[in-house]
């Protein structure tokens, strides 16, 4: 297909909004490197992290490309200040404690399953070969997610209520995944990027089928939610994350090892 | 959680990786894990993060009954001698064909 200004201007947004999504949760996940419940638990979240850390790589990259090597993906990284990055608010949440960090993941993998499921049929073939590459990835993130929800939430009394409490808290913030700009309308109409109202319904109902099965009660779908991360509006936890995450670089840049 | 836990610690789980379709299940290790489910998925996570393998076999480490070092004399030793067990004891006959892989 043919790229006119318009298309190339919306695909280099729509992809940083992709990779901050991604680089932001797999920080979050890479915070708990060495703090994991037990080493199996330890291993499997720096595994996700990973997975997501290739996937936010693959998009810098490719919007680093479309501007002709004039910056990198670190540059992208580690040289954006909070408002630049446009990332949901739902990634970079705090982890609080382990159901935290569980429903944060299924929230995420969830949508990104839908995403992806639609995204390999884009016309765009990098981005088709990105969502058939990281579709594997994400169904076995699910798995692992919806298995940790089944087991606390049917577990002890505390493990139940943990599981509630993170599930009332970032209910909130799952709307803005399916937020929606002249970005998103330029590249649906291209056939490049999913139509996210499509699987809307479906996302709902997926998760709360998961929060029966993880005997929780239904939350509502049309509660009102909390948006601004992709106009770069973020919390209070988003300059935390990237103080830690930029510090090296931005004080020894460019530093080898 | 099985109840023959000598610790604080989820049920012990033991390993078994088929490193290409065909080819027999090898020991890589253990882990903790409370079901077989999660044994499956830590398996996976801590032991097929290089692509070592292409199937995964997890048992309840209580389910495998062993030898213990003590048999090894009454197990083991018997075999020392009996070379005649190895094929290559035996000396081929002339004017037979083999064979060999």
């Amino acid at each position: 297909m043919t790229y006119t200004d318009e298309l190339i201007e919306a695909i280099g947004e729509y992809l940083l909004r992709l990779a901050d999504d991604r680089m932001i949760l797999s920080h979050r996940l890479a915070e708990l490197c060495g703090h994991g419940p037990i080493l199996e638990e330890d291993i499997a979240l720096t595994n996700i992290s990973l997975d997501l850390l290739g996937q936010a790589k693959l998009y810098y990259e490719k919007v680093a490309e479309m501007s002709e090597g004039e910056v990198t993906a670190d540059d992208w990284v580690y040289f954006r200040d909070e408002r630049e990055y446009w990332n949901v608010l739902l990634v970079e949440q705090d982890n609080e404690d382990f159901a935290h960090t569980i429903v944060k993941q299924l929230f995420f993998d969830v949508f990104e399953m839908l995403l992806y499921g639609e995204m390999v049929n884009s016309k765009d073939n990098d981005l088709k070969a990105i969502a058939e590459k990281s579709i594997k990835e994400t169904k076995y993130h699910l798995r692992h997610s919806h298995e940790w929800m089944l087991k606390l939430g049917g577990g002890t009394e505390e493990s139940n209520r943990r599981l509630h409490d993170a599930v009332e808290l970032l209910w909130m913030y799952t709307g803005e995944l399916f937020y929606t700009d002249e970005v998103d309308e330029i590249l649906v109409a291209a056939g490049i990027a999913p139509d996210t109202s499509k699987f809307r319904d479906e996302y709902y109902n997926t998760l709360n089928k998961i929060l029966v099965e993880s005997e929780l009660d239904k939350m509502d779908p049309d509660a009102w939610m909390q948006s601004g991360g992709r106009e770069g509006l973020h919390t209070e936890f988003m300059g935390h994350i990237l103080a830690t995450m930029q510090y090296l670089p931005r004080s020894m840049p460019d530093e080898k090892w | 959680m099985t109840s023959n836990n000598q610790d604080t610690q989820w049920p012990l789980w033991e390993v078994f990786l088929q490193v290409k379709s065909g080819s027999p299940y090898g020991h890589v290790g253990s882990l903790h894990a409370v079901d077989a489910e999660q044994a499956l998925q830590n398996a996976r996570d801590v032991y097929t993060r290089r692509q070592e393998g292409t199937a995964i076999w997890v048992v309840p480490a209580d389910a495998i009954t062993a030898s213990t070092p003590e048999d090894s004399g009454s197990f083991f030793d018997p075999a020392n001698d009996k070379i005649y067990r190895h094929p290559t004891f035996y000396k081929i006959p002339k004017g037979v064909n083999v064979d060999v892989h």
